[in-house]
């Protein structure tokens, strides 16, 4: 501990009375992340390898930001509009993305019988398999299957939930070594 | 393993101890009616059965379950004295006294682990037994099984139906929640005792079907990633892959009476079809191709002919076709979406589930499409599936919500005893064997 002599702190504060000046203005400077694009909000998108943003080519990327799922009518199979625009934008990330592989899940509602809504959930997703194919998406990379109405996303037994599992998950996946 | 049961059937007991009475308090044997109108349950009386074995109550009990579990029976709780032995003459006064119009008399023994159980089964106002008196041998681990035959024998003689208390059903158990269920199959008595597990946990199961003998089972799996399906040898729960075609989904298969050939669905393209195939073999063929969704087979029980679900009108309707193929016939006409056909074992009747508004019913109709017969109503009723009488229809019965279960449940042809199984667990899409031997 150190012990302050009494005439030595008295006369310090004296001076520090004497001289009291203005405080120095403050200076703002923001902190800035030099990778953000001018309209705020981006992300740090990673380092540039091989022509491709590496967060971009992620299954995560594409769940979240493309959209992984498109929804249908009850009984209905044909893509609504906005169905169309998902795939739109699911076929562009594929066919940038040409290490990747889909898998292509159709689901039902939980009405209906299970072995109905087996081969309702394989038509709805052939339908999106079809429509991936015409937007240039290669016929090897995609695969479907129905899980009919046993993996239901939403669990209530009404039209708020049956319309959340009426629906096609399409499921992607790195091919070859070290992906 | 399959367990065997030695039974045998002892008629010596029967000639000598009936004394021939004229046939003086009615015209024919007791028999109860089964008939769509209301019927009054036969009032039957199950004394304690005699014997020391520890088994004895047991059995007894079994016995009483199976009658008034059809809904057909009401017994007697009353009792009356005298009869101290099996085979000591029955005081058919006492038992008029207290209203019973059939009176069952048994005794049971045990030495080591083999169980021996006599009956015999009595009208009591026509004052004479009904029938040979039985005895059922067994393994004492086998004693429901013993329970379940003299049961099925009472069933027979007084109903004049082929009995079925003595068979087994097939089942999916599922447990975890809604959206992640894990689904195993197993194999029970019709009253959920003696459960069997075929599968683990580790994929997706989906309605297994049993082969006419009971050996066999069929059923879809997702083990490869795929919906296929697979054949479970019951005795040994071994199972092989029948299909695995990675780009063509194969599911809701079916045996025809034979065990020759699986009736199944096949995926390709994103339309699904019916298939044969030889069940030996591995050899396939399509049997109904359309552009329509045509799936859930099931064959008459003289192999000739399949009924299977279609869409090809618009909504899921019922269709018959020969195995040779051919045009279908549709046969469902009514109001709402028709499915999940199962041809009865008698092959009068096909039972279905039918969806009309938000509501589920199980349902007959012949296999003409006439007189159509709604048993039961819920939220989702659905995989209904024959005792091997054609008498019984057992279902699986789905709460509504985020916490609803499937439970199996049963109803009578008639429409009457609707009631759940005595499971602990929940269960769907049951197939119910074979009447055992």
């Amino acid at each position: 501990m150190i012990v302050w002599k009494k005439p030595v702190a008295a006369a310090l504060l004296l001076t520090l009375a004497a001289c009291a000046q203005p405080a120095p203005p403050v200076t703002q400077a923001a902190v800035v992340d030099p990778y953000a694009a001018a309209g705020g909000g981006a992300l740090y998108q990673g380092d540039l390898a091989g022509g491709t943003l590496g967060a971009e080519a992620t299954a995560q990327y594409f769940n979240d930001t493309v959209g992984n799922t498109v929804l249908f009518a009850a009984n209905q199979t044909a893509l609504t509009a906005e169905a169309r625009g998902i795939l739109a934008r699911q076929a562009q990330w594929l066919n940038t993305h040409t290490n990747f592989n889909a898998v292509v899940q159709g689901h039902a509602e939980e009405t209906g019988t299970r072995e109905y809504n087996l081969a309702l959930g394989a038509r709805r997703a052939s339908a999106v398999q079809e429509y991936l194919i015409a937007q240039g998406v290669g016929t090897d990379r995609i695969r479907t299957l129905s899980f009919g109405k046993e993996r239901p996303r939403a669990v209530c037994s009404d039209e708020g939930c049956y319309a959340q599992n009426r629906r096609v998950v399409t499921v992607v996946s790195a091919t070859g070594a070290g992906s | 393993m399959l367990r065997t049961l030695t039974l045998t059937l002892s008629m010596a007991l029967a000639a000598a101890m009936v004394p021939a009475l004229p046939a003086l308090a009615q015209d024919g044997p007791l028999k109860i009616e089964i008939t769509d109108g209301v019927t009054e349950p036969m009032a039957i009386a199950i004394p304690a059965f005699h014997g020391d074995a520890a088994v004895a109550q047991q059995i007894r009990d079994v016995v009483a379950a199976d009658l008034t579990g059809t809904g057909l029976f009401r017994e007697i709780g009353a009792q009356v004295a005298g009869a101290g032995s099996f085979g000591e003459a029955i005081a058919y006064e006492d038992w008029r006294a207290v209203s019973a119009q059939a009176l069952v008399s048994a005794e049971v023994t045990q030495a080591g682990d083999a169980i021996s159980v006599k009956f015999r089964l009595y009208d009591v106002y026509a004052g004479q037994a009904q029938g040979d008196g039985m005895q059922f041998d067994a393994r004492a681990s086998d004693w429901r099984r013993a329970a379940h035959k003299i049961a099925d024998q009472i069933y027979a003689r007084l109903t004049g139906e082929q009995p079925y208390f003595d068979s087994r059903v097939a089942f999916v158990q599922e447990t975890g929640p809604k959206d992640a269920r894990i689904k195993r199959i197993g194999v029970m008595d019709y009253d959920g005792q003696n459960i069997l597990w075929m599968t683990d946990s580790s994929s997706l199961v989906l309605a297994p079907q049993f082969s006419r003998d009971g050996r066999r089972l069929v059923y879809t799996s997702f083990d490869s990633g795929f919906p296929q399906i697979r054949v479970m040898e019951v005795a040994t729960v071994t199972s092989r892959a029948l299909t695995q075609d990675g780009n063509s989904m194969a599911f809701s298969p079916r045996f025809s009476p034979d065990g020759r050939w699986i009736a199944y669905s096949r995926e390709q393209g994103g339309n699904t079809d019916i298939w044969l195939m030889d069940a030996a073999s591995g050899a396939q063929r399509p049997l109904v191709q359309s552009p329509a969704i045509d799936t859930a087979p099931s064959f008459s029980p003289d192999g000739q002919r399949i009924v299977f679900e279609s869409d090809r009108s618009g909504s899921p309707q019922l269709y018959i076709v020969g195995v040779n193929g051919g045009e279908p016939t549709r046969i469902s006409f009514g109001e709402g979406r028709y499915g999940s056909p199962a041809w009865s074992p008698k092959g009068d009747l096909i039972a279905f589930a039918k969806q009309v508004g938000e509501r589920f019913h199980i349902a007959t109709m012949r296999t003409d499409g006439s007189a159509e017969k709604t048993l039961t109503e819920s939220f989702l009723d659905e995989s209904p599936t024959w005792a091997p009488n054609g008498r019984v229809v057992m279902f699986t019965r789905v709460a509504p919500g985020g916490n609803g279960q499937p439970r199996l449940h049963s109803v009578d042809i008639t429409g009457r005893n609707m009631r759940p199984l005595s499971l602990d667990f929940a269960a769907s899409d049951p197939s119910w064997g074979p009447l055992m031997p």
